[in-house]
């Protein structure tokens, strides 16, 4: 096969505006969760666990697999498994350390109850696969707005509490000593945490949740140290990758959308990084003049 | 109850930023210390010395109302502690920051001024002003919009003094500020909290193990050495006798090159594997 032949196969872009239509809001849906994901993820960086998003949406799965078997709404269950995940990070250790070995334990133990809810379904097998590589084509009126609902009590969420859990989440030891409730905004978060990666699920599968939640504040985090600016470009980079990569599966009749979702995602993560690191060597570079500076000045002591 | 006979007489005039009364603060069985009485006055730089696990950073703890007294009581600013106490600035141990976190240098400063208050934020030229103040005064202009992981050690700790000093603080907790800093920066950070100390009339308590950094600063010195505590001035306690006595074994205090050296102090002390560290409930985020 030529590689035109491997295209054409691919991609088939006739009827390309009806489709469109026709899926408007799955498109409103991927646009909230961009907008979700992009914020959510300056908050995964900023508290630097990228692996708790991991673990939750194991569980977010095995909620979404036991759904299935039972004949409940696999997003309520995707929810319900993720929350109670988020909960038991949440609560569970005092240390980072301790965190990441709960998470290490919760994650197979997830995984594994999941491919026994699976093995005992016997439905659709593209209702299984669907769970690991994101569905929202497929996804009811209903349930579309389960996730406009559940999307905008997060950003609901994330608006009160914004600048105590930034506070918490960059400078935990200051932020306790001026009153800020640390542990109790730490529940918080993990519970909207939980909702969120339960909402990416349904766009990008299980495996795939990463892209939404921690490429795109990782990728703006190359580009920008403010306050505002970080929060902003992940959530361009978010639902630039969610909203366009549906747009770019709607021209393919095979390929799932979550690879055109983790393609663009990963895309704009690779171009931020190569602009990053030309940033970050121009930085080291004033810090060393600094440096210099400082220490030709003498330092005073009273008599 | 504090009555007026417990205070000296020069320090009627400004009530005291800080006071503990018989205060005595355990840990189960553990005591960490007991019958301690603390008056700090405006302006005042005291050091608390000791060894590790003596309870240094819990005394910090108490005064933050994060730890609560076995008994005694305890005041910041005139009221009893509690946590979130205006009154009181903090500067953490130095702490590595990685060269991605999403936050300036001038970020650090802001929210010491209303990163505890809820909402978004929004920008205010008021704000903004106010944080070029607080970084002019601490001499952090240069670098105020680099990200703070790509800071020194010392550019930081500059930082933090002009975040704790947001709120116009009637005291500053200092926990180990200098550790991990070299000598350069020790002193430069050492001399910017005194200036603005001087300037603001804010007063210092400062845990350390390295009293020579703020030595030429230093009122007076709270040494803890095993749940027993001496407070006076440096000359009246960082002497061969008062220490040898504090802590009840052979201690010797040598001055070398403008240094004091204390010889002999760590090893005797008991209890002395066990961090305060470990002590502290929780830390640090997820």
């Amino acid at each position: 096969m030529s590689a035109e032949e491997i295209f054409g196969s691919l991609f088939t872009f006739e009827d390309y505006g009806e489709l469109v239509a026709l899926l408007s809001n799955s498109l409103i849906a991927a646009g909230l969760l961009g907008i979700v994901g992009g914020l959510i993820s300056v908050f995964v960086m900023a508290r630097d666990i990228p692996f708790a998003v991991h673990g939750v949406s194991e569980l977010s799965f095995a909620g979404a697999a036991f759904a299935l078997l039972v004949g409940f709404d696999v997003v309520g269950g995707s929810i319900i498994g993720s929350i109670i995940a988020a909960l038991i990070i949440g609560v569970g250790g005092a240390k980072a350390s301790e965190k990441n070995a709960i998470i290490g334990v919760l994650m197979p133990f997830g995984l594994g109850l999941a491919i026994l809810f699976l093995a005992l379904y016997d439905g659709r097998a593209a209702s299984k696969f669907g769970l690991l590589t994101g569905q929202i084509v497929a996804i009811t009126p209903g349930q579309i707005m389960t996730l406009v609902v559940c999307s905008l009590i997060v950003l609901l969420v994330l608006a009160v509490i914004w600048r105590p859990l930034m506070f918490a989440s960059l400078d935990p030891e200051v932020a306790r000593a001026k009153g800020v409730p640390v542990s109790g905004l730490t529940i918080v978060f993990m519970l909207v945490l939980g909702l969120a990666v339960a909402l990416s699920v349904q766009v990008v599968g299980v495996l795939l949740v990463l892209a939404l939640l921690i490429t795109p504040a990782a990728a703006a985090t190359q580009l920008s140290a403010s306050p505002v600016w970080v929060p902003v470009l992940s959530v361009i980079f978010a639902v630039t990758a969610s909203v366009g990569g549906i747009l770019v599966a709607l021209g393919s009749p095979v390929v799932p959308i979550s690879p055109f979702v983790t393609t663009i995602s990963f895309l704009i993560y690779l171009v931020c990084r190569l602009v990053g690191q030309r940033r970050m060597k121009h930085l080291h570079r004033r810090r060393t003049a600094r440096a210099a500076g400082e220490h030709e000045k003498p330092v005073s002591f009273p008599a | 109850m504090a009555t007026d006979s417990d205070v000296s007489p020069e320090q009627t005039a400004y009530p005291p930023v800080i006071r503990l009364r018989d205060a005595e603060l355990r840990f189960g069985q553990r005591v960490l210390w007991h019958d301690l009485d603390l008056d700090v006055s405006p302006g005042e730089f005291v050091a608390v010395l000791g060894p590790n696990g003596t309870g240094k950073t819990s005394l910090l703890k108490v005064l933050l109302g994060q730890h609560s007294l076995s008994t005694g009581s305890a005041q910041v600013g005139g009221r009893s502690v509690h946590a979130g106490n205006s009154a009181i600035g903090y500067i953490p141990q130095q702490r590595g920051i990685d060269q991605h976190t999403p936050m300036r240098g001038r970020d650090l400063v802001r929210m010491g001024i209303d990163g505890h208050r809820w909402g978004t934020g929004r920008f205010l030229k008021r704000r903004r002003q106010q944080v070029d103040e607080l970084l002019a005064s601490v001499g952090a202009r240069d670098y105020a919009d680099a990200p703070a992981g790509t800071l020194s050690g010392g550019e930081l700790q500059r930082l933090r003094v002009a975040q704790a000093l947001a709120n116009d603080p009637s005291v500053l907790l200092c926990d180990e500020p200098l550790l991990s800093l070299d000598i350069h920066h020790q002193k430069v950070v050492a001399s910017l909290l005194h200036e603005q100390r001087v300037e603001r009339n804010t007063a210092v308590l400062f845990v350390t193990h390295e009293i020579n950094p703020i030595l030429p600063y230093v009122d007076r010195v709270l040494y803890i050495v095993g749940g027993h505590f001496l407070v006076g001035t440096p000359a009246e306690v960082m002497t061969t006798e008062s220490l040898s006595r504090l802590y009840g074994s052979p201690v010797e205090v040598v001055r070398v090159a403008g240094r004091l050296i204390v010889v002999g102090g760590e090893a005797e002390c008991f209890d002395h594997h066990v961090h305060e560290d470990d002590m502290s409930m929780d830390r640090g985020a997820i």
